[in-house]
């Protein structure tokens, strides 16, 4: 009987640490923020000594420019990064997924970027850019050509900012492409090939739609991830020059840390948080309709046979 | 490997070959030499290939663990080597902390089922989605004033363990639903009770799991600037943060940024190298197994 008890209890046992962390150091922290989100609340005072002012924050944000430029610029970046690097990285995969030797060592050199902190891709990047001393200048003016500025100019930094992130996260998406490329059914490919498809024709038709479920996936993915991107930002041009780059991550840092307002920086982040509820519950929706179609499908031609 | 056939390519294709391989890891060599130049040499205007190699900036940013006197050292600055063994213990220890607990929880979830692996994955992409930007005031708010944490390595592992654990749960669940459960249960006749079962059968069967989540943690810990640099002090501080402090200033020594910058980069590329196969998987397990 004893025995019995203790495989009742160990399923617990086994789950409380994780559940407890969790809970002390994830959800607590996520409901404080929402709390926090209604007070007018400075870091040198205790949450209970901060006045309540009910939706004063989220209503002075929508009324605040700087807010609005900030949440343009990064819908803005997402964007632009996602579909460039969706782009690179899916032609990438077509275009290498051979059987070539070597392969291996290519993709271990490819998710070197991915890897290392982004606090010193940033570094790199920004020792790349320089006015002066940075390779890209020095290329310029030895080819005689104007100098660009990078980092200094509007319209420029935010290109810099782009061009970095696309070398940084292209690899994630040819890496998870080039996977689903390679767990595509053979017999697909062949029966195209004695159709007498073309190169073009069995990426268009063939190869393309049956990766979409995990090309799908994976823009939803780096999607999420781009919204999240701060350190490379912060290292490069500090949001600058003027709100050119201060994407919305960086915006509530600057607003907990330079301006003291917590409960501002506190509504910020709701308003993130529930942009990106709605991507992340759209991946999820996504991911069950097609389970669900793909089951109707096998049963379908199960009756069939 | 010798018996496998390779399809001839044309030279164009492996001219965009390397290109891409001189894109992928040219920053990272630039960023080599730079750290072996003197200052003069990246001032100066001539060529960038050609230079005399030096550790001078390295032993700069370790001043504190020489064991010799270098000559152009005066003042030894400790902020970066106390950093490095700040960064060292933070993500060492909440590597282990995640894995032990990640384990036990992706174990019983798995084994026991009383809770389905959607309500797992929804809340592992939950919490994926979550930026570390937002929990920045809360977490900022409760460390302080609630736990009073703030500016100890225990209160940034703490949210290291936290912010890692969907993830790793997530992911260990995935190699152990591939366990045999005949294992277990043979175990189970052989008067193995469920602890045991779990540390001598399951545990040694999970290995490259444990090792794809240990290195994703490790990542995050290791590479993490915003928490860190909301909750720790001037002993607590870790690498990135010391480096983001560096180079805020007005006048950037370049060569001992880029310095530290390699040694915060060298653990991950050693990683990579080592275990670029887990990695893989890690990162495919998800989008592409579904």
């Amino acid at each position: 009987m004893q025995s019995a008890n203790v495989n009742r209890v160990t399923p617990y046992l086994f789950l409380a640490p994780a559940a407890l962390v969790m809970a002390v150091a994830l959800l607590y922290p996520i409901g404080y923020m929402i709390y926090a989100s209604f007070l007018d609340w400075n870091p040198s005072q205790r949450i209970g000594e901060a006045e309540f002012v009910g939706l004063r924050n989220y209503i002075n944000l929508l009324g605040d420019a700087a807010f609005r430029e900030s949440f343009f610029v990064t819908l803005k970046f997402a964007a632009v990064v996602v579909s460039l690097e969706m782009v690179i990285g899916v032609g990438l995969a077509l275009l290498l997924d051979r059987n070539i030797r070597g392969m291996s060592v290519l993709r271990t050199l490819f998710i070197l970027p991915m890897m290392i902190a982004p606090i010193v891709v940033g570094l790199m990047w920004r020792y790349m850019y320089h006015p002066s001393v940075g390779v890209f200048n020095r290329t310029l003016k030895s080819l005689g050509l104007d100098p660009i500025p990078w980092l200094s100019d509007g319209s420029w930094a935010f290109a810099s900012v782009v061009i970095a992130d696309i070398w940084q996260w292209t690899p994630f998406i040819f890496i998870l492409s080039l996977a689903a490329l390679q767990s595509l059914p053979q017999s697909a490919m062949e029966a195209a090939r004695i159709d007498g498809a073309m190169g073009w024709q069995q990426v268009l038709y063939i190869k393309l739609p049956l990766m979409m479920p995990v090309l799908i996936v994976t823009l939803l993915l780096r999607l999420i991830d781009a919204f999240k991107v701060l350190e490379v930002i912060l290292v490069l041009t500090n949001g600058g020059p003027g709100l050119s780059t201060e994407i919305l991550s960086l915006r509530i840092s600057r607003t907990a840390s330079e301006f003291r307002e917590l409960g501002e920086a506190a509504a910020m982040s709701n308003y993130l948080l529930i942009l990106l509820v709605i991507l992340t519950f759209a991946m999820f929706a996504y991911n069950k309709a097609v389970e669900a179609r793909t089951a109707r499908l096998r049963k379908a031609a199960e009756e069939d046979i | 490997m010798a018996d496998r056939t390779y399809e001839k390519q044309n030279p164009a294709f492996y001219a965009l070959l390397v290109a891409l391989v001189v894109m992928a890891i040219g920053p990272i060599l630039m960023m080599l030499t730079t750290s072996l130049k003197l200052n003069v040499d990246i001032m100066s205007d001539s060529s960038s290939l050609l230079f005399m190699p030096t550790l001078r900036n390295y032993e700069t940013a370790l001043c504190d663990f020489l064991w010799y006197e270098a000559p152009h050292i005066d003042y030894c600055d400790k902020t970066f080597g106390r950093a490095l063994v700040n960064s060292l213990i933070i993500s060492l220890v909440s590597t282990v902390l995640t894995l032990v607990i990640g384990c036990m929880a992706a174990y019983a979830l798995v084994r026991f089922r009383f809770m389905g692996r959607d309500a797992v994955s929804l809340s592992t992409l939950a919490m994926r989605m979550v930026p570390p930007a937002v929990l920045l005031v809360p977490v900022f708010g409760i460390w302080t004033f609630q736990f009073q944490i703030d500016g100890t390595r225990a209160g940034i592992i703490l949210v290291y363990v936290a912010m890692n654990l969907p993830f790793v749960i997530w992911i260990l669940q995935s190699f152990i639903v591939q366990v045999p459960i005949q294992l277990e249960e043979a175990a189970r006749m052989d008067g193995a009770g469920p602890f045991q079962v779990f540390f001598l059968v399951v545990l040694p069967l999970i290995k490259p799991g444990l090792a794809a989540a240990a290195i994703f943690t490790f990542r995050v810990a290791w590479n993490e600037f915003l928490l860190a640099n909301a909750l720790a002090d001037r002993n607590s501080r870790t690498v990135p943060v010391t480096i983001v402090n560096s180079i805020t200033e007005f006048d950037i020594d370049w060569g001992v940024i880029m310095a530290t910058g390699m040694l915060l980069a060298i653990p991950p590329i050693i990683f990579t190298f080592v275990a670029s196969r887990q990695i893989i998987t890690g990162m495919t397990a998800g989008a592409v197994k579904g």
